[in-house]
């Protein structure tokens, strides 16, 4: 009977099998509920099988490891706790049925058109790359330009040259990583090129990845010409003054490849089309203190929520929210009360947006300023709560706060500010 | 062999010519440089069925255009490509412009569309609430839509040779003369190619065409449009084509409900030199932005998916020239085929039809023509219930390869079966690659497609043919150093 | 000889500079906030290490190259010649996460080893 389209049911559904994925099903799934991880790809592990240098784990497993090696210890946790796994799997409809079960349609060669129906769905698709085109960089549009993570997938999976010599747009993390594997590959690397005047990626990348290589970053400057009708041939490069391009000053460089490390997008085309509310700071899920969106029984977490800086945090996020999930299955109400979170000063945002009042929370944020001397503080119905000093501020890394539930009690709304501190040296 | 009729050049026009010769009893042979047809002014325009109010009747333009229009359902019917009668609305944003307004919806009428109506601000915002409010009137062409052009190309030359014309790509003519009694064509690389009437359609090549074969010496002027595409959640997105009111040199920068559920804004309009010139710049983008946000709400830059920029070719006459050769024998020059050139092509393919047949080409009717081509079938417009059954036949339909737009490696496998071996020729045929990551994903996973159905090795496939090498070789060829 | 160097031991990111003599070995260091920036600058002028990490071919059709590090931070100056070394390995399955791929490499004691399994 292969023209039927079986339907199964379960009782999580966990979207993508990456580092959130994992962590999320092994913890619904040690705890006896039934749970099937869907995900694109032929192998578990997501971004971080490609993602072959070291540099992950130190917080979540106190050792470091390369991302296969965390992809795999996150896999053996999730399997030895009896979830499932459905591969080569793409999940093409997520919708809420009117007796409030979630149905997922999935398509794979192997088992055609199947329908999943789970009491509680985990959003974990991580992010796709921005690129070219989203940033409208002007020029020709030859073979060679490529994202940073399909060119790391190349040559990482596919023992593929994506070029001979390259220019890389943006310093954040997988550009810098991309700089040392190029060269590791016999790839020149002509320029890092960043239009902020700091680097997006940590110190370390900086040091271990261009520094080792004399390869040279050149920070706000803005590549404002590709050449190259076939392949490409070149850039040009010009400084940013008030973040528009001086022309005057622009230079060329030669090179043959064009790599984008220009930020990444929560991948939730998937959520919004199930009714799924976004946050316009984040691109991902508005989200309470469960981790649960706005459609009951809808949770998300890691990069698909907001865009982390380690997987340790998104790994720690994810078994959060799979907490979560658990209480919500074991009946617990969801409709309590909750009180909104809010970003104020210096922040980009705040996860999640509103709180359960007395109970303790984890809330991340992104700084938007730079700062070796900032001060976190909380309000609550303009009342300072909490506060605590965080050295070396930088908008690549993330910020956590954790409030006891002694702290979350009382009205109003809970604002988060960061302001720069007079310096001590 | 010698051929009845050798077309040179597969775009709109070409496609469409040979489309029409498929019909007859005729040995056609259709000749593109390119390693895909329809890779060239086809592919990179707006997609316009326009509404037959832009010209005057006494331009060919105005003439082929209102002919053109009316054979779209036929077309799509037979051919299966995207198209969509969404209407035209032209809008009037101050006082000033409604004379203009009127202007052209008189010309209109005066063309033969009967179907025009002019609307006040109320009417205008009921028929697309999205408009900016500022509107102060304009008028609807119900007969306007969007089609997607490379595929309507696809289309033409697939049914085209199905019943026996042949195609050949990566063919660059370098050299024509006749012996007297007929043509002989000469590639670059060497190939020839006999045949008793040529039709340059060469677009913007054609003034070259035409000199290298001994015919009128006329000059092409590139004209750049740049466009820009929004990704289908983008709020902008209207339900008709909106239009500006003209200037004299462009039909101005509109804003697009694209066939296949995008949005797209553009054309800018400035001429070049080059014509190879597709880049795009800086400064257009922020203009496009400015002008379209006084048309429509909606409108944001973080719905950029992709841009690109395509050549008009422009004759100094402004109008098609469509005629046979006063100077080379039994040779039809099909040049300045700018807008409303896709609209018009199905008249023009009709039209150079007629002038071979004047010409002396004799055209007998097939006995047996297939008509109507396998419909394409799409993963992503299949009920769950079509596509299992699918599935049950070849597994490959269940298997989503590119994820933004939900093309199946069964799509991707027929149109590397059709020909289509390079990463844009599968792009452009089956929307792979064409969604919000742009290819992110799923390019590597095409490729390796590509490289398993053609036997090309994964190092030599290109992304448009030619020099355009996707990769440089495998790991371990280039030695690490120091 | 006089070298300027980023401490990478903890975000602050102090920038050093090095006064280092071949000869003698005598290292003196400015710029930290706390010692572990003369111990790295020590390091990287005598010793520099890192820990390299590089794909190595397989004989497996399901998993035609696969993830490989070195066990431990390698001797820098010898990076490009293992990495070409080990571009022209093909490995077999079954290996484990963790087995090694390629032993003492370069003559370090160091182990090349696998950092995915790949299954018979």
């Amino acid at each position: 009977m292969m023209e039927t389209i079986q339907t199964t049911t379960i009782d999580v559904a966990v979207i993508g099998a990456g580092a959130a994925g994992l962590s999320a099903a092994a913890v619904t799934a040690a705890a006896g509920r039934s749970t099937v991880v869907i995900d694109r790809e032929g192998m578990t592990g997501g971004i971080l099988r490609q993602c072959i240098h070291n540099g992950f784990g130190l917080r979540y497993f106190k050792e470091e490891l390369t991302g296969p090696e965390f992809a795999q210890r996150m896999f053996v946790k999730a399997r030895d706790a009896g979830a499932r796994f459905q591969l080569d799997a793409t999940v093409t409809e997520l919708k809420k049925l009117e007796d409030g079960k979630l149905q997922l349609q999935v398509l794979s060669a192997k088992d055609g058109v199947q329908l999943i129906e789970a009491r509680a769905v985990v959003l974990a698709m991580g992010c796709r790359e921005r690129n070219r085109g989203n940033i409208a960089t002007p020029g020709t549009r030859p073979a060679g330009v490529f994202t940073a993570g399909s060119a790391q997938k190349l040559l990482n999976i596919e023992g593929r040259l994506p070029g001979t010599s390259a220019v890389i747009v943006g310093s954040g993390d997988i550009g810098l990583i991309m700089a040392r594997r190029l060269r590791w590959s016999g790839i020149e690397v002509k320029a890092v090129v960043e239009i902020m005047p700091y680097p997006s990626g940590l110190t370390r990348n900086i040091v271990q990845c261009l520094h080792d290589f004399n390869i040279p970053l050149w920070l706000e400057h803005s590549v404002v010409r590709i050449y190259g009708k076939d392949r490409v041939e070149g850039v040009d490069v010009a400084p940013l003054v008030n973040g528009m391009p001086d022309m005057e000053k622009k230079f060329h460089i030669d090179c043959d490849t064009l790599l984008f490390s220009v930020g990444l997008i929560p991948e939730n085309e998937l959520a919004v089309n199930a009714g799924v509310q976004l946050n316009p700071a984040t691109g991902g899920a508005m989200v309470d203190a469960n981790y649960e969106t706005n459609v009951p029984g809808i949770f998300s977490a890691g990069n698909v929520l907001h865009v982390h800086d380690l997987v340790d945090f998104v790994a720690e996020e994810a078994a959060r929210a799979a907490a979560m999930v658990l209480k919500r299955l074991d009946g617990e109400d969801a409709a309590a009360t909750t009180q909104p979170a809010t970003a104020g000063a210096n922040l980009k945002y705040v996860v999640p947006n509103s709180f359960f009042p007395g109970r303790r929370t984890v809330f991340s944020f992104r700084p938007l300023i730079v700062t070796d001397n900032g001060l976190l503080t909380a309000t609550l119905g303009g009342k300072e709560i909490w506060r605590k000093r965080v050295p070396f501020v930088r908008p690549a890394e993330m910020l956590t706060a954790e409030l006891d539930g002694a702290l979350l009690t009382g009205d109003g709304e809970l604002v988060f500010k960061l302001e720069k501190e007079a310096s001590h040296d | 062999m010698i051929y009845d009729v050798a077309i040179v050049g597969a775009g709109v026009s070409g496609a469409a010519t040979a489309w029409q010769l498929s019909h007859y009893d005729v040995k056609t042979i259709l000749l593109e440089k390119n390693a895909d047809v329809g890779m060239g002014i086809s592919k990179a325009n707006s997609g316009i069925v326009h509404g037959g109010f832009h010209h005057p009747a006494s331009t060919l333009k105005a003439k082929l255009e209102i002919r053109g229009n009316l054979m779209f359902e036929r077309l799509q019917h037979e051919l299966d490509f995207p198209f969509k009668r969404t209407g035209i609305l032209v809008a009037a944003f101050s006082e000033d412009e409604m004379p203009t307004i009127r202007k052209l919806y008189e010309q209109g009428l005066a063309n033969g569309v009967h179907t025009l109506e002019m609307c006040g601000r109320e009417r205008m915002l009921r028929l697309e609430p999205k408009l900016n409010p500022d509107v102060v009137g304009g008028f609807y062409a119900p007969g306007g839509g969007t089609v997607e052009p490379y595929r309507y190309v696809f289309s033409l030359v697939e049914s085209a040779t199905l019943n026996g014309v042949n195609l050949l790509c990566n063919w660059r003519l370098i050299k024509g003369f006749h012996d007297g009694d007929h043509w002989h064509l000469c590639s670059e690389d060497g190939g020839e190619i006999e045949a008793r009437y040529v039709v340059n359609a060469a677009g913007l090549y054609a003034d070259d065409v035409s000199r290298v074969c001994g015919g009128e010496i006329f000059h092409i002027h590139p004209r750049k449009g740049e466009e820009y595409l929004l990704d289908r959640s983008s709020a902008a997105r209207p339900e008709h084509v909106i239009f500006p009111v003209p200037s004299a040199h462009s039909k101005g920068v509109l804003v697009i409900p694209t066939a296949e559920g995008t949005t797209m804004i553009g054309p800018t309009a400035d001429p070049v030199e080059d014509k190879t010139d597709t880049e795009t710049t800086a400064n257009h983008l922020q203009r496009i932005m400015v002008l379209v946000r006084n048309m429509i709400t909606g409108i944001s830059q973080r719905d950029l998916i992709t841009s690109f920029a395509g050549l008009r070719p422009v004759l100094d006459t402004e109008d098609f020239y469509i005629a046979p050769s006063e100077k080379a024998p039994c040779f039809i020059q099909v040049a300045g085929i700018q807008s409303p050139g896709l609209t018009a092509s199905p008249a023009i393919g009709e039209y150079v039809k007629d002038l071979l047949k004047e010409q002396g080409l004799c055209l007998m009717e097939k006995s047996r023509f297939t008509y109507e081509l396998r419909p394409h079938r799409h993963a992503r417009s299949e009920t769950p219930e079509s596509l299992q059954r699918l599935h049950a036949e070849n597994p490959a339909w269940t298997h989503i390869v590119c994820r933004c737009e939900k093309i199946s490696e069964a799509e991707i496998v027929e149109a590397v079966r059709k020909g289509h071996t390079t990463l844009d020729g599968v792009k452009f045929y089956t929307r792979a690659g064409m969604g919000r990551c742009q290819g992110g994903f799923c390019s590597a996973k095409i490729m390796k497609i590509i490289s398993r159905e053609s036997g090309i090795p994964l190092e030599e496939l290109t992304k448009r043919g030619g020099k355009s090498r996707l990769l440089a070789g495998k790991l371990g060829e280039l030695e690490v150093k120091a | 000889m006089i070298k300027n160097l980023i401490c990478i031991n903890c975000p602050r990111g102090c920038h050093l500079t090095v006064d280092y003599s071949p000869e003698t070995g005598a290292c003196t260091v400015t710029g930290n906030h706390c010692p572990r920036g003369v111990s790295y600058a020590t390091q990287e002028m005598t010793d520099p290490r890192r820990t390299v990490t590089a794909v190595v071919r397989t004989t497996s059709a399901a998993l035609p190259l696969l993830p490989v590090r070195t066990a431990k931070e390698f001797p820098k100056p010898l990076i490009p010649k293992l990495l070409n070394y080990l571009y022209t390995l093909t490995v077999q399955p079954p290996l484990a996460m963790g087995d090694v791929v390629l032993p003492n490499a370069m003559d370090t004691g160091i182990d090349v080893i696998a950092t995915e399994p790949l299954e018979g």
